[in-house]
């Protein structure tokens, strides 16, 4: 190697965020002991693949070994099918730290390897499950003010705009003058998903932890619907932001297996729409929710992100011992 | 050219867009929760130096530019197109005009290399060296003794630029000028 050119072998955190790394692990630790959620260690690599348009899995394959078929898996993008499994199967509340990974996701704040904090709560709605958010959070980084705001009132707030009755020219407009990105091709939760990333995300969480909730119903992914006061279905979903990073994202699960089975069809058609591969549909989880899961909610919690609000980190790979870069 | 997805715009890429060659700043991936991904991406435009922020979704792309930057020496100007040639011994030339050219010329000297930009193999713009040496022409008188600071005058140097330069600065003085703002470093 030259000298110009260093082989970067030293680790992206500093030795001190790995120390605090595992305090942090070990004080959530003893939150989930303390409230009798079993830790759970589920397998990264499955048969099945999230088919969310918008996730996109690695792959890998592995040989049969002479005894069984070589079969590919997708390693997982959160541990969220086999931890439903494991709640069909009579588990009563879990969580887990897992292994996590999303093709492409790379920037200050996404490392495509990363962690994910994920508990599911038998038994909870979604705002008993935003208050022990806030107290995990609360024992991690501190005395935190909280707020709750609906999805429809932040574009209230922020874009004088009504996500639900503006019609799709005016959000195309709206997100034309904020971006300057070509909107002619963008349909509602496009331009939606843009003017939160750019224009609202930004000032959320700035004094106080925002949990956002009630999301457009055709944001739900694994989630319930409902109908909120002005009559619009909405997904029975939020995430929590501080200092204007997304820290976690919850949901009131689906427990309708013919409807979570009709949701994977529909996200494989737009991924075809899109260009992107069909994803392998996960039949054990369809298979287990049609045997029965308890009515729960969960909830998926960037551990990393966590950690670099701790710690003051400006980046992801401060927190992260080899960042993807080093790996 | 090729097409490159917004995966691959790394800082320096020369791509188009409305037509016009730009060179990527820098590229953002911005992600909601859940839902699509975008990046914001900053690009000077390279015909008139202007910084343009756009935003793309994830995975759309934009085609290539063909966009060279050479090192070229500065030959000679017949009124219309300034003159320069590869220092790489091939002896190739190209003919920048006064557009492409812009405040360069300011700082343009025969046998120095300047950094050519060059799109569909024409010049679009030509940049100088951090720090030139050039001659002045006109000046006051210096004011002997006067080596301590204090005082400044404008100096016309051989190109036509105007710099302001200390008061024992002399016609015929070579000086060192620092090109990025036009201030005088010292006497060469």
């Amino acid at each position: 190697m030259s000298e110009s050119n260093p082989v970067l072998w030293q680790p992206s955190a500093s030795i001190e965020n790995l120390q605090l790394r595992a305090q942090v692990l070990s004080q959530v630790r003893n939150f989930f002991t303390e409230r009798e959620v079993l830790e759970v260690d589920t397998p990264v690599l499955a048969r099945g693949g999230s088919t969310d348009p918008y996730l996109d899995s690695m792959q890998s394959r592995c040989d049969g070994g002479g005894v069984a078929e070589a079969v590919d898996l997708y390693l997982q993008t959160s541990p969220e099918f086999h931890m439903k499994r494991l709640l069909a199967a009579g588990s009563g509340p879990i969580w887990q730290l897992a292994r996590s990974f999303r093709n492409g996701e790379y920037s200050e704040r996404h490392n495509p390897e990363f962690a994910m904090l994920e508990w599911y709560r038998p038994g909870f709605d979604l705002p008993m499950l935003m208050e022990e958010v806030r107290q995990l959070l609360t024992d991690v980084l501190g005395d935190l003010a909280c707020e709750q705001v609906r999805y429809r009132e932040l574009f209230q707030r922020y874009l004088q705009l009504d996500p639900f009755s503006s019609n799709l020219e005016e959000l195309q407009l709206s997100a034309q003058q904020k971006t300057a990105i070509d909107a002619r091709e963008l349909d509602r939760d496009a331009c939606c998903d843009l003017l939160l990333s750019h224009e609202i995300e930004p000032h959320l969480g700035k004094e106080s932890l925002t949990f956002v909730f009630d999301y457009p119903a055709s944001q739900a992914a694994l989630a319930k619907v409902h109908l909120d006061e002005q009559g619009d279905q909405v997904a029975s979903r939020f995430e929590c932001y501080y200092q204007g990073i997304e820290l976690a994202n919850g949901y009131h699960e689906l427990t309708d297996a013919d409807e979570q089975n009709k949701r994977f069809q529909q996200d494989n058609v737009m991924r075809q729409a899109l260009g992107k591969p069909e994803v392998t549909v996960d039949a054990s989880l369809v298979a287990a929710l049609a045997a029965g899961m308890p009515e729960c909610a969960g909830v998926a919690l960037g551990f990393d992100r966590m950690l670099m609000l701790r710690a003051g980190a400006e980046k992801l790979a401060e927190v992260i011992s080899f960042a993807i870069d080093r790996a | 050219m090729a097409n490159y997805s917004t995966n691959e715009f790394r800082s320096g890429l020369k791509v188009m867009l409305d037509g016009e060659p730009c060179s990527i700043l820098d590229n953002e991936y911005v992600k909601p929760g859940k839902g699509q991904a975008f990046n914001r991406v900053k690009l000077r435009n390279l015909n008139n130096g202007r910084v343009w922020e756009r935003t793309f979704k994830s995975g759309e792309s934009l085609e290539g530019a063909d966009v060279m930057e050479l090192d070229m020496e500065y030959l000679y100007t017949d009124g219309e197109f300034w003159h320069f040639m590869l220092t790489d011994g091939s002896f190739e030339q190209h003919g920048a005009d006064e557009k492409a050219l812009g405040d360069t010329i300011k700082w343009l000297k025969e046998q120095e290399v300047y950094t050519v930009t060059l799109f569909n193999g024409s010049p679009i713009s030509v940049s100088s060296p951090n720090f030139i040496e050039l001659e002045v022409v006109e000046t006051d008188p210096g004011l002997k003794g006067d080596t301590a600071q204090g005082g400044s005058k404008p100096a016309t140097l051989t190109t036509g630029a105007v710099v302001r330069v200390p008061l024992f600065v002399n016609i015929g003085d070579k000086l060192r000028i620092d090109t990025r703002s036009g201030d005088y470093v010292s006497r060469a």
